[in-house]
């Protein structure tokens, strides 16, 4: 059934391209904080991070190419195999540059399966409570509000002691302290949409309980939560850095960016600077590039701004 | 009674009443004394209604009337809390299996709102095509030819079937919310305000496409609105509600041309009309309560010009005033 | 003196995208006389309430209003600094929005807002505000108004809330008021009693209203002049009889044919084919021409002027006849 009377092509008004303020206003329109450079530096530490065997001059967890006399040496001094530690070496003779490399492959790892885990985890527990409501949102929701009334990083170290050192036993204490936020944003957004009329239509259709909230409201109610998880990547690895710091995080022959950083802490007073900032710096990039992509990510994923 | 004759939808004394259950904090305040604020809003309060196969029965009233809930208690998407609702002859609530599918299916909602009735994350063929994958109404290799067929049913260009809901108009997403509704076969639809959020021009479209539908399919409407003037177009019959009841109750021509209810006559004054010009206005006074609160006896009085003491005291029943033409209101009972 | 009060003539207001400026208001004029009521008529996308904004200076970037005189009282509004428009709106010139929430606000009390509205404009003692405050909010039928100055705006329901921003329009016993969809997600009976009051005041204050709206009913009833919008300009004007019952314009007609009213119940209704165009994708010419039954060549090679007809204004090639009545 054509709608139109007259079909055909028809010309359309062409706009106009100078008025008064144009320029003004478009100037404004384009006024945001680059990302360019965000979008670089996350790009390029992603490479280095994956390919950190094939940067790094040494392998810093072999301990066989470790040697004492190489220790403390300052930037841009010569190992005892020859190579150059272009950001020194620490007191175990590790040469920096490739700890670094190594430890932000560790910290990246960290901060990005905890968050993964947490949001799936969080995030399901979240939307089933909003779905089903009554009594389970209540017990779900109770639990939530129990794990987060104690302070984060109380929480992890208690775990971390009980169960021991290792990247894995990180990752775990982390989902178990940070699962209540996501559970907690994933279920306010899913009570919003669930009110609306798609899922009531969904429900008119006979769709199983399952679907509904698989298909129709999870992919709704993303958006919160993927803001939420970009910047819980930051912090996660932060928390990793602090929980290594104070020395219950991943163990000393696979450092962490944080425990590079706990290293280096007790030589800064006596000159040897660069054992704590150089890590300190990599992590700084790291997490602030996170957190500007991810924000604009999360923009450019919404269907509506196509 | 035959197939033909059993009304599709009968409801009897339906109630239905949302309470605010206390949460655990509230519960444990009680226990200090202090009493429990259970606030209860009477949305639905005793309607009775029977629609027969092929009739349009149009539902009229203001916000807060209890129509959009009376439609979703049609529709199954709410349980009442009270009464009685038949599909076909049998007690929807007591329906499993087979059975259930079928009244589930059979009666479909047209929602008011066309942006939020449609999953924004979806493309038009999902949305329509999805009925048929969950249910197995249609083998996989036809359903993109059913998906093209309903769109053109409703008006669409099949081109449209890849798009997602905000690239496409207001109107058009109400149409692909009718199709939604047309692929799994329904008998009954509740259309709940379907073109108050529409254009004129645009409403006009729609309205045309109920009745080509109607026509062509022979469904049985329950067409919710406010606009007396789209649902005067399109009902045989028309039931006005007034806070969860229905006050009254006619075919089309009969309460449009001898309305009997104060608040139906209330209504047709005040609805705006292009033939009326430079109208001196005398509207009702007062605010239309909540059903939080419903006032004593005829739900009505605070605001009615004719208020009699009874009618603050006894809520009055439907009666038949003349022949198919039910109203509850203590005058006609004065004059019988 | 000339009771013409407010006098528009090519009013062009754009919005700026990276591809160019589209615009949403493209040449319109429009005549205000002193106490006169004004319904300008228009489905979404037509630029009524885009019109209403820019008379008042309310257009935000990324709109313009690049073109056209808006004379309020013989002085061009559009050369006003923003300080001589801050003295003007709220004062001489009032607004009322669909959304009663947009005029109040949440977390300040009515009498708050109210008393705001006067002392920004004029020296008066606190009591006598009050005093003008309390009699506003009688004036538009809110009962008890002293209690009601200390209550938020969340007390209110959406009716009473719209006679708060009544009230508050109404204040410094403005000259013209525009409304923009004041009753459009009001309930009928509640919209019956907002006309009222509007209808009362009015008369009584000889205040000039230019009411916004997309229901030909409301205006039928309540306006002295029409004007119909569709993509950006006005295409028919008039005493109000006049256009409803001889409309010229094809897409006045349209309107006009494809209420429910104007078909026997049952009957399929008239309806307009097609639908209104998207800003960036107004066509050529007579914008209306993809979707007008009577178009002919000439429709698409250019827009048509305005012709005049005593009263009556409008824009078209091929207007309805007399005859065809």
């Amino acid at each position: 059934m054509a709608n139109t009377p007259n079909p055909g092509r028809t010309r359309t008004v062409q706009p106009l391209a100078e008025t008064p303020r144009r320029a003004a206003i478009l100037k404004k329109l384009h006024a945001r904080p680059t990302v360019r450079g965000s979008v670089i530096a996350l790009a390029v530490l992603i490479i280095l991070v994956v390919f950190a065997p094939f940067f790094a001059p040494q392998n810093p967890y072999d301990l066989a190419n470790l040697s004492l006399m190489d220790g403390r040496l300052a930037p841009r001094q010569a190992l005892m195999d020859g190579s150059i530690a272009w950001l020194g070496t620490d007191d175990q003779g590790r040469d920096m540059l490739s700890a670094i490399l190594y430890g932000l492959r560790i910290s990246l790892m960290v901060g990005l399966s905890a968050v993964v885990l947490a949001t799936a985890i969080g995030g399901a527990i979240g939307l089933v409570a909003a779905y089903i409501g009554g009594w389970v949102d209540t017990v779900l929701m109770r639990i939530v509000d129990f794990i987060l009334g104690f302070p984060t990083i109380l929480v992890a170290l208690v775990l971390l002691v009980v169960l021991g050192r290792g990247v894995d036993k990180v990752i775990l204490a982390l989902v178990l302290v940070q699962w209540g936020h996501y559970a907690r944003i994933m279920r306010s957004r899913a009570l919003q949409e669930r009110r609306k009329e798609y899922v009531e239509a969904a429900a008119n259709l006979g769709f199983p309980a399952w679907r509904i909230m698989l298909f129709h409201l999870l992919p709704n109610c993303l958006g919160p939560v993927m803001v939420f998880a970009t910047i819980q990547i930051a912090t996660a690895i932060a928390l990793e850095a602090t929980l290594s710091f104070l020395g219950v995080g991943v163990p000393i022959t696979e450092p962490s960016l944080g425990l590079l950083i706990s290293n280096g802490f007790q030589y800064l007073l006596s000159g040897d600077y660069w054992i704590s900032l150089f890590p300190g710096i990599a992590l700084l990039v790291l997490i602030l590039s996170i957190n500007i992509v991810g924000d604009r990510l999360r923009e450019s994923l919404d269907p509506r701004r196509a | 009674m035959s197939q033909a004759d059993t009304p599709v939808i009968e409801l009897k004394n339906v109630h239905k009443r949302f309470e605010q259950r206390p949460d655990l904090a509230q519960r444990i305040l009680a226990l200090t004394g202090r009493p429990i604020d259970r606030r209860t809003v009477y949305a639905v309060n005793g309607v009775d209604l029977s629609i027969k196969r092929g009739e349009v029965v149009g539902l009229v009233g203001e916000s807060g009337c209890g129509k959009s809930t009376l439609g979703r208690v049609v529709a199954g998407l709410h349980r009442q809390t009270e009464g009685e609702l038949l599909y076909q002859g049998q007690d929807a609530n007591r329906l499993r299996g087979a059975g259930k599918l079928a009244y589930t299916l059979g009666v479909q909602m047209i929602f008011q709102d066309p942006q939020a009735s449609l999953n924004p994350r979806q493309r038009l063929r999902q949305i329509l095509g999805e009925s048929l994958k969950v249910h197995k109404l249609a083998p996989p290799a036809d359903i993109p030819g059913r998906i093209d067929q309903a769109l053109t049913e409703v008006g669409l260009d099949t081109e449209y079937r890849d798009r997602f809901p905000h690239q496409i108009s207001g109107g058009q997403r109400q149409r692909i919310g009718i199709a939604r509704a047309l692929m799994v076969a329904p008998k009954f639809l509740v259309c709940d305000e379907p073109v108050a959020a529409l254009d004129v021009s645009i409403q006009a479209q729609v309205i045309n496409l109920f009745m080509d539908l109607r026509e062509q399919h022979g469904f049985t409407y329950l067409f919710i609105s406010h606009d007396l003037g789209v649902v005067k177009h399109i009902s045989d019959r028309v039931a006005i509600m007034y806070l969860g009841k229905i006050v009254e109750i006619s075919t089309s021509a009969e309460i449009f041309a001898r309305a009997n209810h104060p608040y139906t006559q209330a209504l047709m004054a005040e609805v705006p009309d292009v033939a009326r010009r430079g109208r001196k206005f005398t509207p009702i006074k007062g605010e239309i309560p909540s059903p939080l609160n419903p006032p004593s006896g005829c739900t009505f009085n605070p605001r009615c010009p004719h208020a009699m003491p009874r009618c603050r005291e006894v809520a009055p029943a439907l009666k038949e005033i003349s022949a198919g033409h039910w109203s509850a209101c203590h005058l006609n009972e004065a004059s019988a | 003196m000339s009771d013409i009060l407010l006098d528009v003539r090519g009013l062009r207001t754009a919005f700026h995208t990276e591809a160019g400026a589209w615009l949403a208001v493209d040449g319109v004029d429009l005549t205000v006389r002193r106490g006169e009521i004004v319904g300008l008529v228009g489905e979404s996308g037509s630029g009524k309430s885009v019109t209403g904004f820019s008379l008042l200076g309310l257009i935000d970037p990324p709109g313009e209003v690049v073109d056209g005189e808006v004379k309020f009282k013989g002085t061009d509004l559009r050369k006003l600094s923003e300080e001589q428009m801050r003295q003007l709106r709220g004062n001489r010139i009032a607004m009322i929005f669909q959304d009663p929430l947009m005029t109040l606000n949440p977390v300040l009390r009515i009498g708050e807002q109210m008393m705001e509205a006067i002392l920004t404009h004029e020296d008066v003692p606190r009591a006598q505000a009050e005093e003008r405050c309390r009699e506003a909010l009688a004036m538009v039928g809110i009962p008890s108004p002293e209690k009601r100055l200390k209550s938020y705006p969340h007390e209110f329901s959406g009716g009473m809330r719209q006679r708060v921003a009544i009230a508050i329009a109404m204040l410094n016993k403005p000259d013209l008021i525009i409304c923009d969809e004041p009753t459009t997600a009001l309930d009928v009976t509640i919209q019956g009693q907002i006309l009222y009051r509007m209808q009362q005041i009015c008369r009584e204050h000889n205040t000039a209203l230019i009411w916004i709206t997309h229901d030909l009913g409301v205006v039928a009833e309540l306006a002295d002049r029409v004007a119909v919008m569709y993509a950006g300009r006005i295409v028919e004007s008039g005493p109000v009889e006049q256009v409803l019952d001889a409309p010229r314009h094809p897409y006045t007609k349209g309107l006009l044919d494809s209420m429910p009213g104007a078909t026997q119940p049952g009957a399929r209704l008239h309806q307009i084919n097609g639908m209104a165009p998207s800003l960036a994708g107004r066509p050529a010419g007579c914008a209306f021409r993809p979707r007008c039954i009577n178009a002919v060549t000439r429709c698409t090679e250019q827009a048509p002027s305005v012709t005049t007809e005593g009263p009556r204004s409008y824009r078209c090639y091929v207007p309805i006849a007399r005859e065809a009545q």
